[in-house]
């Protein structure tokens, strides 16, 4: 029995705004059952009281002065732009109408 | 002087024939170019090859050098893993998804090795956003190991290792997530070293696991790995984790014995599945510390079995966050022909991603939803504070731990490629340094029984690196492997 189902998947590729067809869920489906089965090993490590790492080193909010300069250029940031109108990005309706 | 003579020099001896007036920047140039129009074909470790720009550099080099002006990498070629930022050139991470785009911007890397007058021959193939150990992940072309054309370069920089090996390039710039610049070092007989997290700046380092990425040279020895490090390394105000500390000249541990350094073997560290000659040659390189004046000792970092699976929490669920931007609306690749905003980020992420990188962003994305944090990603929190508190234990015992960098030498094409598991096991060596944020390097060790390259790692505390260096060039001068080069039938 896979350690995940086919909807949880589904459900997860949905959330990551992935689309797949049955066949990439089935095969995701087992492949990511048999990485968690390896990853249960971290079960016989006992962890009470154990701080967690985010980072390997300290990190502090860096903070700097508010000073001005250029910005990168706009035509050299557009020029990525899949879709363009003048100086703006194009973009599709979030609501429909 | 012939075209490989030229080639296969180090960046010192390439700097010792520019500063005496003996070749210009424009000839090595040229012969790099000439290098990699005939090996290229067979070992593809470019996305891209910049020729009319590398010219140019180096023009302006030669007139530096003229001037009197020269710094210790000016006028030699060199590549850029494709993960790097670089205005003008395309920056691709050999995903579809970035095929086409061109920075705005330069990577501090970029920027510092530019102000010492570098020379860009171009951006170097990888696994897909550094995700892979093969380079067989890139969406573009697998890259082949110039040892054995049948071959993986290792990954995720196989592009820059194969490309430093077969003399396409002086030296290139990978970065280690997991191993990914030391692995692949190991697997192509050159240098590589991942600096303690936070020495090299990772603004315009395309983000996979902002937390274990790490950017440092891969080069021909060890000496022009302290080149390469002298120039890359120190703080930056664009990067918030880049540590504020006086960066040391790394050259000035070079050249010094071994003696009363103290280097613990720990004995978890030959894992199941090495192969012979990967120990043989291992035992040898420590008999070889220990000739050399070092105090070697074994020693136990008992949790090294669990950092396989901390890595495999903790880098897909930072690569899901940080994959998030992909969105197909502010640049890169784009479905066009989605009628509404949800089906064209479904279908612009479906399509511009390849499986690898969709594995580790639905895995990410499961070990941090609700429910499962706790039981994924706090623990492995959790596990990665004891693997880390391990290594500082053992730093105080030892000045140095080594072992092999990789369990295997280099295997053939599609091996693994349909076991993620496989795959992921050629880091087992490598990833507990990303865990605990210490530096890490793999030097050459020899050749296997099929003449294939074994490295040899060596790893220390969090800013370790002049210990690293010390080691690894008293260890390179008695070996003598730094000097073996593939022939690629040159």
């Amino acid at each position: 029995m896979p350690r995940i189902t086919s909807e949880e998947v589904s459900h997860l590729a949905l959330l990551c705004r992935i689309a797949m067809t049955d066949e990439d869920v089935e095969l995701m489906r087992d492949q990511m059952s048999n990485i968690l089965e390896n990853i249960d090993v971290l079960n016989q490590v006992d962890t009470t009281g154990v701080e967690p790492t985010g980072h390997s080193v300290d990190l502090v909010s860096v903070m700097r002065e508010d000073t001005v300069a250029p910005s990168t250029d706009r035509d050299d940031v557009l020029a990525n732009a899949p879709r363009r109108e003048g100086d703006f990005i194009r973009v599709r309706a979030v609501l429909e109408s | 002087m012939s075209d490989s003579s030229l080639t296969d020099l180090t960046i010192s001896e390439a700097r010792g024939l520019l500063d005496r007036g003996e070749v210009s920047s424009v000839e090595l140039t040229r012969a790099a170019l000439d290098r990699i129009a005939r090996v290229e074909d067979s070992v593809k470790a470019f996305v891209t090859v910049t020729e009319d720009l590398a010219l140019q550099q180096a023009e302006e080099a030669d007139l530096r050098i003229a001037a009197g002006d020269a710094a210790p990498l000016t006028g030699i070629p060199m590549q850029l893993k494709d993960n790097m930022t670089t205005t003008g050139v395309a920056t691709t991470c050999s995903s579809r998804m970035l095929e086409g785009f061109v920075p705005p911007y330069d990577s501090t890397v970029t920027k510092r090795l530019y102000k010492q007058s570098a020379v860009l021959m171009g951006k170097g193939n990888l696994d897909e956003f550094a995700m892979g150990s093969s380079t067989e992940n890139s969406a573009f072309f697998p890259t082949r190991n110039p040892w054995d054309l049948d071959r993986v370069p290792g990954g995720s920089s196989g592009g820059p290792a194969a490309a430093v090996a077969a003399g396409e390039c002086y030296y290139s710039l990978g970065s280690d997530t997991g191993g990914s610049i030391r692995q692949p070092a190991s697997l192509c007989g050159v240098v590589g070293l991942k600096p303690t997290y936070g020495v090299v700046s990772r603004y315009g380092l395309v983000a996979f696991a902002s937390s274990l990425d790490q950017i440092g040279p891969i080069t021909r020895d060890v000496t022009d790995a302290a080149l390469v490090m002298n120039a890359i390394a120190g703080h930056d105000p664009m990067d918030s984790t880049s540590l504020d500390i006086d960066v040391p000249d790394y050259t000035a541990s070079l050249g010094k014995d071994l003696k009363g350094l103290r280097i613990g073997v720990p004995k978890e560290y030959f894992v199941d599945g090495m192969e012979p000659s990967v120990e043989a040659s291992t035992r040898r390189s420590i008999a070889l510390l220990e000739e050399l004046g070092a105090e070697v000792a074994e020693t136990s970092l008992p949790h090294t079995s669990y950092a396989l699976s901390v890595y495999y929490i903790l880098a897909p669920s930072e690569c899901s966050a940080n994959l998030a931007r992909y969105d197909g609306v502010k640049y890169g690749f784009s479905d066009r022909d989605a009628e509404s905003m949800w089906d064209a980020l479904e279908e612009t992420r479906g399509q511009g991603f390849g499986p690898e990188v969709k594995r580790r962003i639905m895995l990410g994305t499961y070990a941090l939803s609700a429910g499962y944090y706790d039981a994924f990603y706090l623990k492995a929190q959790q596990v990665r504070t004891i693997i880390r508190r391990e290594f500082e234990t053992e730093f105080e015992k030892f000045d140095a731990i080594v072992s092999a960098t990789s369990p295997t030498v280099a295997f053939e094409l599609g091996a693994k490629t349909s076991d993620p598991l496989q795959m992921y096991l050629s880091d087992v060596l490598t990833l507990p340094a990303n865990i605990a944020g210490i530096p890490g390097m793999s030097v050459p060790a020899g050749l296997s029984d099929e003449g294939l390259p074994i490295g040899f790692q060596i790893l220390s505390r969090h800013l370790g690196e002049p210990t690293l260096f010390r080691i690894a060039h008293a260890f390179e001068q008695a070996s003598g492997w730094d000097a073996k080069r593939p022939l690629l039938g040159a």
